[in-house]
């Protein structure tokens, strides 16, 4: 069993703050890594790969720190984001060299058992550097798997690929997951977690936002309250109306902020019920903003797409 | 030494554009040889200019530079050294395979066209040609690993070692006789001086200075390009 624990991992580039407090554990099986972008997926997988330290917390594999620790390899499969690759190899050429670089007893045999997982035989004595974005992320994928990994790590993998390539690698990884290896793959994308992912973590401007199986995060989505910040020209009248028209959970005056905290009860009735209640009232709104900025707008931004 | 990363590294010197370059600076010498030897009367005159101030001091470190940052450099900036790094290999095999292949590629290159150019312009007097390809030996391993490093700790890389090559060791050594005590160029003038009769070779650094300092630089540079290697970090998406 192959567990990735991250734990209070801080990772900051001077003053922005990539990935903020977060906990998680990864275990067997697919989970899927889902935030729009620039919410910190990639800094946590380099952080998972070995290739970034944490700024503060520590990640570690079966307990082992992955920083700085080149054995963590022989477990670990990593298809990166970027596509660059040894353009003037041939796919064979450039997964044979992988499966020498981890010092396997039978490289070639390793190169064509995983080059037949990806369906690449085909142009496997092709350039690299001739083939389409869907083919590259196959044989990038070969290249991980060469030494049969517990743990496979993948950025974005579904970038560029046709709806058949799609279909293809979330059955591989599927089979990985069933098979009772550790994958861990991330997306902006709702649709694609929701058609692979056992598991979803979910992470919003660095920080982990939830957790849990599909239908969770789609409860957590749609039921979660949904709280404002509100100035008006006269925010106790407002209130009051508010009150009196019952389809508020909760309003309180924030003296410091000096506005009103208002909690709805649905999303959708709340954004037409306010500007109603204050139009009737003959009340002036200065400001409504989200309490929680940046949930709000991923969990509306994965409602939308 | 690891054999694949080697293979590796050699395809991907000869694999690129750059490598034309790498033809180009050994031509160039010959043929500056060849027209000298074919028009000058006294040919070995020109040995300082032609091997000395053309050959170590201006090709040599352009060699060095193309071949020290292609056998890394590249493959940093375009983020495909992950998949060696993304290995149970020790990351000093890496470092030393590939500077291995850099002073291999330079010695082969900027070394035996230098002792073909000093033949064609000496002949055999005074030891002139070996001593100039021995002082290429020893420059070019250290330009190598000096930019291997700089390969590893810059994005500039190219820039930095311009800098130090042309700048730094020829136009600033030019004009301030200290700085020559600093340069790889001189050291490797002064192994030179050391095999040929003498007098027939100048330099300004004496050898007890120069070889400590071949030494220490190339040392030097190849451990902390290892150490800058083992930490090395994936940048992520602007
Ligand atoms: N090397 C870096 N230097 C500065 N900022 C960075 C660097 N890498 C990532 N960031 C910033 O960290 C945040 C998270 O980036 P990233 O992990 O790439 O997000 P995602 O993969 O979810 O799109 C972004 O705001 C990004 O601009
Ligand atoms: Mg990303």
């Amino acid at each position: 069993m192959a567990v990735i624990t991250i734990d209070r991992v801080s990772r900051w580039f001077g003053n922005v703050v990539a990935v903020n407090d977060v906990s998680m554990q990864i275990g067997p099986g697919v989970t899927g890594l889902l935030g729009p972008n620039g919410a910190g997926k990639s800094t946590l997988i380099h952080m998972m790969s070995g290739f970034l330290p944490p700024s503060a917390g520590e990640v570690a594999l079966d307990g082992v720190p992955i920083w700085r620790n080149q054995e963590v390899y022989r477990a670990i499969g990593l298809v990166p984001e970027r596509e660059s690759m040894y353009d003037y190899l041939t796919g064979w050429e450039f997964v044979l060299a992988n499966a020498e670089l981890h010092g396997l007893a039978d490289p070639a045999a390793a190169a064509r058992r995983a080059l037949g997982l990806v369906e690449m035989e085909y142009a496997q004595d092709r350039k690299t550097g001739t083939y389409s974005k869907g083919m590259k992320q196959r044989v990038k994928m070969a290249s991980a798997l060469v030494h049969d990994p517990a743990v496979l790590l993948l950025d974005e993998p579904f970038n560029g690929m046709d709806p058949r390539q799609r279909l293809q690698l979330m059955e591989l990884l599927r089979r990985f997951g069933a098979e009772g290896r550790t994958v861990l793959f991330s997306s902006h994308i709702l649709e694609e977690v929701e058609q692979l992912a056992r598991h979803i973590e979910v992470v919003v401007a660095g920080r982990h936002a939830a957790s849990g199986d599909f239908r969770r995060i789609r409860r957590l989505m749609t039921n979660r309250p949904h709280r404002y910040l509100v100035r008006s020209s006269d925010d106790r009248r407002l209130a009051a109306a508010l009150i009196a028209d019952g389809s508020t959970a909760g309003i309180e005056f924030d003296g410091q902020e000096r506005a009103l905290r208002i909690q709805a009860v649905d999303f959708q009735g709340f954004t037409t019920l306010l500007p109603r209640v204050a139009k009737d009232a003959g009340i002036r709104l200065y400001t409504v903003s989200p309490a929680d900025e940046s949930l709000e707008s991923v969990f509306s931004y994965l409602v939308a797409s | 030494m690891n054999v694949t990363v080697a293979r590796l590294t050699v395809r991907g010197l000869l694999g690129r554009r750059s490598g034309i370059l790498l033809l180009v600076v050994p031509a160039l010498l010959l043929l500056v040889a060849v027209i000298a030897r074919l028009t000058a009367d006294t040919p070995e005159d020109l040995a300082a200019t032609v091997l000395g101030r053309l050959g170590m001091g201006t090709l040599l470190p352009i060699l060095a530079l193309v071949v020290g940052t292609g056998v890394i450099a590249t493959e940093i900036e375009d983020g495909s050294i992950v998949y060696l790094l993304a290995k149970p290999l020790p990351r000093h095999w890496i470092v030393t395979t590939k500077l291995t292949v850099a002073i291999a590629a330079t010695w082969l290159l900027a070394a035996v066209p230098m002792l073909i150019a000093g033949l064609l312009l000496c002949g055999t007097r005074d030891g002139v040609a070996v001593a100039y390809a021995a002082g290429t030996l020893v420059a070019g391993a250290a330009y190598s690993a000096l930019f291997l490093l700089l390969g590893v700790a810059t994005r500039h890389a190219v820039v930095a070692g311009l800098g130090y090559a042309l700048v730094w060791e020829s136009l600033v050594g030019n004009f301030v006789p200290g700085a020559r005590t600093l340069s790889i160029q001189q050291w490797g003038l002064s192994v030179a001086k050391s095999i040929a009769v003498q007098g027939s070779i100048a330099a300004d650094v004496a050898l007890t200075v120069a070889v400590p300092l071949l030494v220490v630089v190339a040392v030097a540079s190849t451990l902390l390009a290892a150490v800058r290697l083992g930490g090395l970090t994936l940048a992520g998406e602007e």
